[in-house]
């Protein structure tokens, strides 16, 4: 068991959560993740290490279906029945004279080790985030702490440009030139953020989030095709640069349980 | 000439659609008259074709004299899973498969008594005190499939203090995620692990070596004095073609870990979804593909068909599992090679295979298939590919100068590895085996580790 060590709600649909778990928190690095199972007989579901310490992990997570929302019913103290990590293959953080990180919604929990990382080893970077709303903006303030410059994208222009990330990322391209970009985020908003960079000639690293199973290379279920390879994201991932990516297969291989998962939604959703 | 008895079975019509156990076990009334079959001889055979070489007839006499909690014993000193073994060994190919009564009758029924023992010193609580002596001296086991248990139990006995580490969530390996509920019930798997838990082995879940921990972390910040590697054959084989990708296509250890560790079955009621559709085609020919193929059809298949490139002489798996398929209602489409899965808007359709013929027999001593040139296509919802497992590559890939082979086995002399103090068995080593194998191969690295661990001192 996994004790709860602290509780935020950042918004309505996502909460940050520190947990116990000294092995877990030992060997992890930017990039890995963890897979929890709320309770026995609970799903595995991948979710990215925010920052270790000694003892703890933290986690950041959208409650979006059945797991997730039993997991945001969790309070501190409580117990998580598994956590096993860090899975995951770490990033490889080289040097590059700037950066920039694309946040969409929730993606900005993965992206935030990876460029606390690259800053640390004196990369210069910027972030644009984007979300729903003002209010769906996530962890803002932990990435003041090392970002140059910070710009929004939301979808009702309640902070920043209004619209997308890629409408914010076409502005900031005018006056800035960038070495990579790390976009993290809905599939279909790596996906054009890839497109757009290709026009600028920017290399586009993404993390990808097929549905999982061990995490181990065990399953199989978490392959994608990468310039018509098979790869598993669990081991081999799930970082990957975006050029050749079947975006579109992963984003049909996502959604196969959909159905299905409704289905938990409201058969199983509250009457647990 | 007694008959050798019949094991009661389900309904063939009713457990095709249910996860309960489908072979019954033998009565006690034929307990008793199998266990007269037995000759006692003075040679058993039978003892030296089991992997871990249980005195057979020592148990059958037990039997005989009724007592039951002896025979256990017999057992138990050499096999720590008599409920598991009895029911999952290839017997026909170890033990019952030497039995001198084979040659003119039918062999002795060996794993359907050993069955039977097993479930009856769960039933009633029998189990050896084991009378261990502490040596204080820590041994890493990593895995918890045969291999890693039967290791622990070993050195248990020899007063080594053992702790288990498994990735997984839970433990026995194969035994949880891959044999289904309905031949291998996870209660009993449960039972037998938890003996082991009695003898004060420590079970670590969650803990991924190579990962959470490394090969080096448990020598110099654990103080191990050795390691026990036995990771299993767990990562699937591709079939190569095209098509592999589509929603709807599976591997089998997906497919099988779905329904056995994440309990699928019971979905909605477990989270973890699976879906099968009408039709499902199963690739392979081994125990893995009529476990998948059983499965799809208790998920409420209409139609399931096996596909292989050979003929049915030539099947791989057991023969009481084909049987058993058969009895279900599956299908084999034989000497026919899938090249290509085929879809509409990424979902699986179609696939298409080769027609294959059968020519001289090859290095494995069946007959060679040979592609003709012409195909066949199949309208299917989903695809198993069951075609084997190589080894699991986390440990190799975390751990300096672990010298594996070409295929990734672990390379071992005496149960050692190319780093010292390092050991390992099981389909780690020998690839996709049996259940009993893996068992025998960490009974022996118990003993190499023993003397390698005592010559260190
Ligand atoms: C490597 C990795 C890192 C991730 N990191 C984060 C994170 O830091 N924060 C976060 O909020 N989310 C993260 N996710 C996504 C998260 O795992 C899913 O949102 C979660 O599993 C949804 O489960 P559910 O039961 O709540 O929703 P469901 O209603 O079951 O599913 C909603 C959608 O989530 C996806 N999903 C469902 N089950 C799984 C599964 N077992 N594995 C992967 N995806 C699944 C599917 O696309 C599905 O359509 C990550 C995913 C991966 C693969
Ligand atoms: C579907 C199926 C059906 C089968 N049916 C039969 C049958 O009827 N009869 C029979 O005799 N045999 C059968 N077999 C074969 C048999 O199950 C295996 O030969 C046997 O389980 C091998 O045992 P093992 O201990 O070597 O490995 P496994 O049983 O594979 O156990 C290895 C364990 O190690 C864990 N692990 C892997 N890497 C790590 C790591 N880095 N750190 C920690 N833990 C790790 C895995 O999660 C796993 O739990 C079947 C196999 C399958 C897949
Ligand atoms: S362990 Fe297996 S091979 Fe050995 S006697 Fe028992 S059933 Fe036969
Ligand atoms: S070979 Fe057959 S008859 Fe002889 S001891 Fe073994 S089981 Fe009995
Ligand atoms: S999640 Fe099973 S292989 Fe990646």
């Amino acid at each position: 068991m996994y004790k709860i060590l602290k509780k935020e709600i950042l918004n309505q649909d996502v909460d940050l959560m520190v947990i116990e778990a000294p092995l877990v928190s030992k060997n992890t690095k930017p990039g890995n993740f963890v897979i929890i199972r709320v309770d026995k007989d609970g799903e595995r579901i991948p979710l990215t290490i925010l920052e270790n310490d000694k003892n703890t992990i933290t986690i950041v997570y959208q409650k979006l279906g059945y797991s997730t929302i039993q997991l945001g019913k969790k309070e501190v103290n409580g117990h998580l029945e598994d956590v096993v990590g860090p899975l995951g293959k770490s990033k490889e953080i080289k040097f590059y004279k700037r950066i920039i990180g694309i946040a969409g919604g929730v993606g900005a929990a993965p992206l935030y080790p990876q460029l606390k990382a690259y800053s640390e080893i004196g990369c210069k970077v910027d972030l644009i985030i984007g979300a729903r709303t003002k209010e769906h903006l996530i962890l803002v303030d932990k990435y003041k702490k090392f970002c140059d410059n910070i710009y929004y994208a939301t979808d009702d222009g309640s902070k920043g440009v209004k619209g997308f990330v890629t409408d914010a990322m076409k502005q900031v391209y005018k006056n800035n030139h960038y070495d990579l970009a790390i976009a993290i985020g809905p599939l279909i908003m790596m996906k054009n953020s890839y497109l757009l960079n290709k026009n600028y000639n920017l290399e586009t690293d993404v993390s990808l989030n097929p549905i999982m199973i061990d995490g181990t290379g065990m399953c199989g279920n978490c392959r994608v095709s990468i310039n018509g390879k098979t790869y598993f994201a669990c081991v081999d991932g799930p970082d990957f640069p975006a050029e050749g990516i079947d975006f579109e297969e992963l984003f049909h291989r996502q959604n196969y349980y959909k159905k299905e998962e409704h289905k938990c939604k409201m058969q199983l959703g509250d009457s647990k | 000439m007694i008959k050798r008895q019949t094991m009661p079975l389900q309904d063939k019509n009713i457990r095709n659609k249910n996860f309960d156990e489908v072979a019954l076990g033998f009565e006690l009334k034929q307990i008793k008259i199998e266990a007269s079959r037995c000759l006692n001889c003075k040679n058993p055979l039978c003892v030296k074709a089991c992997p871990v070489n249980i005195n057979i007839p020592k148990f059958i006499k037990e039997i005989i004299k009724d007592d039951y909690e002896e025979a256990y014993s017999t057992i138990y000193k050499e096999n720590i899973m008599p409920g598991v073994c009895g029911r999952v060994c290839p017997q026909e190919k170890q033990c019952e498969g030497a039995c001198v009564l084979g040659i003119k009758q039918e062999s002795v029924s060996i794993g359907a008594l050993e069955r039977f023992l097993g479930d009856y010193s769960l039933e009633n609580n029998i189990f050896n005190k084991e009378n261990i002596i502490e040596n204080n001296l820590k041994v890493a086991i990593v895995g918890s499939g045969p291999a890693g248990l039967s290791a622990a139990a070993s050195l248990r006995r020899l007063g080594y203090s053992c702790d288990i580490y498994e990735a997984l969530h839970d433990f026995g390996g194969v035994l949880r995620y891959g044999i289904p509920e309905f031949r291998l019930p996870k209660s009993i798997v449960d039972e037998e692990i938890n003996r082991l838990k009695n003898l004060n082995i420590n079970f670590h879940k969650n803990t991924i070596i190579g990962k959470t921990l490394t090969v080096d972390q448990l020598f110099n910040e654990y103080n191990y004095k050795a390691i026990f590697v036995a990771t299993g054959a767990g990562l699937p084989k591709s079939l190569h073609i095209k098509g592999e990708n589509l929603n709807g296509v599976y591997y089998a250890n997906e497919f099988l870990t779905r329904v056995n560790l994440m309990k699928a079955y019971q979905f909605p009621n477990s989270p973890t979804p699976i879906k099968v559709g009408d039709v499902v085609c199963v690739v392979g020919g081994g125990n893995v593909a009529m476990d998948a193929a059983r499965v799809a059809k208790r998920l409420g298949a209409k139609e399931v068909f096996v596909l292989y490139r050979r003929d049915m002489e030539a099947l791989p798996a057991r023969r009481e599992e084909i049987n058993h398929a058969i009895e279900e209602k599956i299908d084999f489409r034989l000497c026919l090679n899938p090249v290509e899965l085929i879809g509409e808007d990424y979902i699986l359709k179609t696939v298409k295979a080769e027609i294959m013929k059968l020519g001289e027999k090859d290095s494995s001593g069946r007959k060679r298939p040979i592609p003709t040139g012409k195909y066949k296509t199949f309208k299917i919802d989903s695809c198993i590919i069951a075609i084997g497992q190589n080894p699991n590559p986390i440990l190799k890939n975390t751990t300096n100068n672990l010298k594996v082979d070409q295929k990734d086995r672990i390379i071992v002399e005496n149960c050692q590895t190319s780093i010292p103090g390092v050991f390992a068995g099981g389909d780690i080593v020998t690839g996709a085996a049996t259940v009993i194998e893996a068992m025998g191969a960490g009974k022996r690295a118990a003993e190499s580790i023993n003397k390698y661990i005592k010559s260190t001192l």
